[in-house]
C-alpha cells in the first residue's frame, strides 16, 4: 500500500502532467499543421475579434439562444465546468501541498463551498448519465465511450470526497482519487475530454466564419 | 448498420426510398471499389476541420432543437443533426470505408434528404461545430461512388454541359432576354436589358429558371433597373447562371468551373462589381464556397445580392414609392442571405419602405426555420418531396401563427425557399400568397413615364 501510494503521489503525478500538457501541445500543433496543409482558409477567415465575439457569447451562462431554451441545462453545465476547473486548483488540500512542496500557495476555497462544489460536479455527472439514458436524441448519440469519459471525470470527485470526510476505506480511497484525478487529466487530450483544448478553435473559426465573412450572429 | 441500443430506438422505422439513380450506381460498386473511394476522399480531403468536429463532439444533443426535421418529426433521434452524422461520416470513419450497399442506400437519404444544409444547427451546437460540412463530405463520397440521386445528377449534367442549371441554349437565354426587353417596353418605352455592354457598373446574373419559367422576374429586375437609372448588363455566353447545384451535389470540381466561368464572365465585361437575383444557394456558391474552391478569399470581382442591393437604391432615394404595398405582409429569411451574408436587417428596410404592415414571424432573422427545399433537397426531385414536406410541418406552423396575426403575404427572397414554401402551403393549408421582393417594388415603385 505504502509503495503504490508513493507511486501515486510521486512519479505519477509528473507522468500525467506530462501527458497533459505534452498532450495538449501535441494536438494543438498537429491540428494547425493539418489546418495549414488542408484547410488553409481557416487562417485566412480567423479574425480573433469575431473569434472572441461568439467565445464570449457562449461561455457566459445564457449568452445563446439555445442556452436560454434550456435553463436547466445551461445551469447544470456551467455549475458543472466551473467547479470542474476551479476545485482541484483552489481546493486546501491540493494547495496546502504544493505549499509544502515548493512553498509557494495562493487563496483557497472554504471547506464548506468545497465540498459543495464536489457534491456539484457528481450531481452534474449523474444528471449527464441520466441525459444519455433517458433524452431519446442523446441517448442515440451515446456510445459507451461517452459513459466512460463521465466516469473517468466523476471517479476523482467520489474519491476526493470520500477521503475528505475519512469514510471507511479512506486511505484507498486516497489512492484511488489520486490515481482516478491523473488518470483524468492524462485523458484530457486524447479523449473526448479534449473539447476543453478545442473549444476555443472550433467557436471562434465559427465565429470568425459566421461574423467577418457572413456578417451573421452564431449564438 | 445502426448500432444504437433498442431503447433508443427511433420513433419511426427507416422505410429506404428506392431511387433508380442511387441503384444504378450502387450496382457498380464492389467492396474493393467502395473503401478505395471513401479512404481517398478521406486521406486527400479530410483535413484538420474534419478531424477536429469529430474529435470534438461530445454527443451532446444540442444540436437537435435546431433541426427543422427533427422538431417536424416529433423530436424523433433519427433526425437530430449529430444523429445524422452518426448515421453517416461517423460510421465511415468508424470502419475506415468498409460499408456495404445498405449502409450507403441509408446514408445518400440522409445526407441528399434529410440535412438541407441551412447551418442553423452551428448556430446551436456549443462548440459550433460545421455540421452541414460534415454532411457535405458525405455528400462528396456520394457524388465520388456515382450514388447521387439522378434528378440532382441531371441539374448538375446541365451545369457541366451548359454551364446553366435547366439546359438552357444559348440563343433560348438572349431569345428570354430580347423577349422580356420587348414586353417591358410596351411599358417603359426606353427600357433596354443591355447584353454584352462593356464597362457596366453592374453584371447582373441569375439562375436558370428565371429564362426557363420565371421570365417575369426579368422584366421586373429591368424595370427596378430602369427606374434606378442603373448602368448594368448581361453577358449573351454562358457565365450568366449563378446557380450551382454541383456544390450540393460534391462535385467540387464543376463547381469550381462553373464560379470560374462566371467570374471570368463578369471581367470579361469589365463590370464593376455583380448584382445577383433574388437566390439564396446562388450567393452561398458565388460567395461562400465556388470562391473558396478557386482559392479566392471573397469573389474576385464584388458580388451583392439583390437584396443588399435593392436596399442601397432605396437608401440612395433612386427608387421611390409610389403607393406602399397595402397587404400586411411577412418576410422568410433564406439561410443563405441570413445566416451567410446577415442580410435580414436590411431586408426589413426594404420591407418597411415598400409595405404598409409588416408582420415579424417566429423565429426569425438568423433563427429562421429552413424551407426544407435548400441544399439541393429539392433538386432530388419527386421520390423525396413527401419526405421533404413532412419534414417541415414546424415551418408550416410557423407560417400558419403568423398568418393567425394578419400576415397574407410572405416575402422571401430566393427561388428555393419559394419551391419550399409553395409546397408547404399546399400541403398543410397555409393560405399566404409567395412573393420576391422584386415583385413587391415593381408593383409599388413609381415607374418612369408613367403618372
Amino acid at each position: 500500500m505504502h509503495s503504490l501510494y508513493y507511486l501515486v503521489s510521486g512519479p505519477l503525478v509528473w507522468v500525467s502532467i506530462a501527458l497533459f500538457l505534452g498532450g495538449i501541445i501535441y494536438r494543438v500543433v498537429s491540428m494547425a499543421k493539418l489546418a495549414r496543409k488542408k484547410d488553409i482558409f481557416v487562417y485566412e477567415y480567423w479574425s480573433p475579434y469575431y473569434a472572441l465575439r461568439s467565445i464570449l457569447h457562449w461561455i457566459v451562462p445564457f449568452g445563446s439562444v439555445n442556452m436560454r431554451k434550456r435553463p436547466v441545462m445551461t445551469v447544470v453545465t456551467f455549475l458543472f465546468h466551473i467547479c470542474l476547473l476551479a476545485l482541484p486548483l483552489f481546493v486546501f488540500a491540493h494547495v496546502i501541498l504544493v505549499k509544502e512542496s515548493w512553498d509557494v500557495s495562493w487563496i483557497t476555497l472554504p471547506e464548506t463551498a468545497s465540498d459543495l462544489m464536489t457534491i456539484i460536479v457528481i450531481g452534474a455527472c449523474a444528471f449527464f448519465v441520466g441525459r444519455r439514458l433517458f433524452v431519446p436524441e442523446v441517448k442515440f448519440l451515446t456510445s459507451p465511450s461517452d459513459f466512460l469519459v463521465l466516469a473517468i471525470v466523476a471517479t476523482p470527485f467520489i474519491s476526493g470526497f470520500w477521503t475528505y470526510h475519512q469514510f471507511a476505506g479512506y486511505k484507498a480511497a486516497a489512492i484511488v482519487h489520486m490515481l482516478s484525478g491523473e488518470i483524468m487529466l492524462a485523458a484530457i487530450p486524447f479523449t473526448r475530454l479534449s473539447h476543453m483544448i478545442f473549444f476555443p478553435f472550433t467557436r471562434g473559426y465559427m465565429g470568425s466564419e459566421f461574423g467577418a465573412v457572413k456578417h451573421a450572429r452564431d449564438w | 448498420m445502426n448500432e444504437h441500443p433498442e431503447s433508443s430506438a427511433p420513433k419511426s422505422e427507416r422505410k429506404i426510398i428506392v431511387e433508380p439513380g442511387v441503384e444504378r450506381g450502387i450496382a457498380k460498386l464492389t467492396p474493393e471499389k467502395i473503401e478505395k473511394t471513401i479512404r481517398a476522399v478521406l486521406s486527400a480531403e479530410a483535413g484538420a476541420r474534419f478531424k477536429t468536429y469529430i474529435d470534438t463532439c461530445v454527443h451532446c444533443g444540442l444540436c437537435s432543437d435546431a433541426c427543422h426535421f427533427f422538431l417536424s418529426h416529433d423530436r424523433d433521434p433519427l433526425f437530430a443533426p449529430a444523429a445524422k452524422l452518426k448515421q453517416t461520416i461517423w460510421e465511415i470513419v468508424k470502419k475506415d470505408g468498409k460499408v456495404d450497399e445498405d449502409f450507403l442506400r441509408k446514408a445518400v437519404e440522409v445526407a441528399h434528404s434529410e440535412c438541407n444544409l441551412c447551418r442553423r444547427c452551428s448556430m446551436y451546437c456549443p462548440f459550433g461545430i460545421d455540421i452541414a460540412y460534415m454532411v457535405m463530405m458525405m455528400r462528396r463520397i456520394v457524388h465520388k461512388l456515382g450514388l447521387t440521386p439522378q434528378n440532382m445528377q441531371d441539374t448538375a449534367h446541365s451545369h457541366s454541359a451548359t454551364y446553366n442549371q435547366m439546359w438552357v441554349k444559348e440563343d433560348e437565354w438572349i431569345d428570354a432576354l430580347h423577349w422580356q426587353e420587348d414586353e417591358a417596353r410596351e411599358e417603359f418605352p426606353g427600357l433596354r436589358i443591355p447584353i454584352e455592354k462593356e464597362g457596366s457598373d453592374i453584371f447582373y446574373s441569375v439562375i436558370a429558371p428565371e429564362p426557363k419559367f420565371r421570365a417575369q422576374l426579368l422584366y421586373q429586375a429591368a424595370a427596378i433597373f430602369h427606374a434606378a437609372g442603373a448602368n448594368w448588363t448581361m453577358p449573351a455566353t454562358p457565365g450568366w447562371d449563378n446557380s450551382d447545384i454541383c456544390m450540393f451535389t460534391g462535385d467540387h470540381e464543376m463547381m469550381g468551373r462553373l464560379k470560374k466561368v462566371h467570374f471570368e464572365t463578369a471581367l470579361r465585361l469589365k463590370a464593376k462589381r455583380i448584382v445577383t437575383g433574388e437566390c439564396g444557394h446562388a450567393f452561398r456558391s458565388v460567395y461562400d464556397m465556388g470562391n473558396r474552391w478557386l482559392g479566392y478569399k471573397m469573389p474576385p470581382i464584388p458580388v451583392v445580392h439583390a437584396v443588399e442591393y435593392y436596399h442601397e437604391l432605396f437608401e440612395q432615394g433612386k427608387i421611390k414609392v409610389k403607393n406602399k404595398y397595402k397587404k400586411p405582409v411577412t418576410f422568410h429569411d433564406p439561410c443563405n442571405i441570413s445566416r451567410g451574408m446577415g442580410l435580414h436587417d436590411k431586408a426589413r428596410e426594404v420591407v418597411r419602405a415598400t409595405c404598409e404592415t409588416f408582420i415579424e414571424m417566429e423565429p426569425n432573422r438568423e433563427h429562421n426555420y429552413c424551407c426544407s427545399a435548400g441544399g439541393g433537397v429539392i433538386n432530388c426531385g419527386a421520390p423525396y418531396k413527401i419526405k421533404r414536406v413532412e419534414g417541415n410541418s414546424i415551418k408550416a406552423d410557423q407560417m400558419k401563427a403568423v398568418a393567425a396575426k394578419g400576415a397574407q403575404v410572405v416575402i422571401a427572397p430566393c427561388h428555393n425557399c419559394h419551391g419550399g414554401l409553395e409546397d408547404i402551403h399546399e400541403s398543410y393549408g397555409v393560405h399566404m400568397e409567395i412573393k420576391f421582393l422584386s415583385d413587391i417594388i415593381y408593383e409599388v415603385m413609381e415607374k418612369p413615364g408613367q403618372e
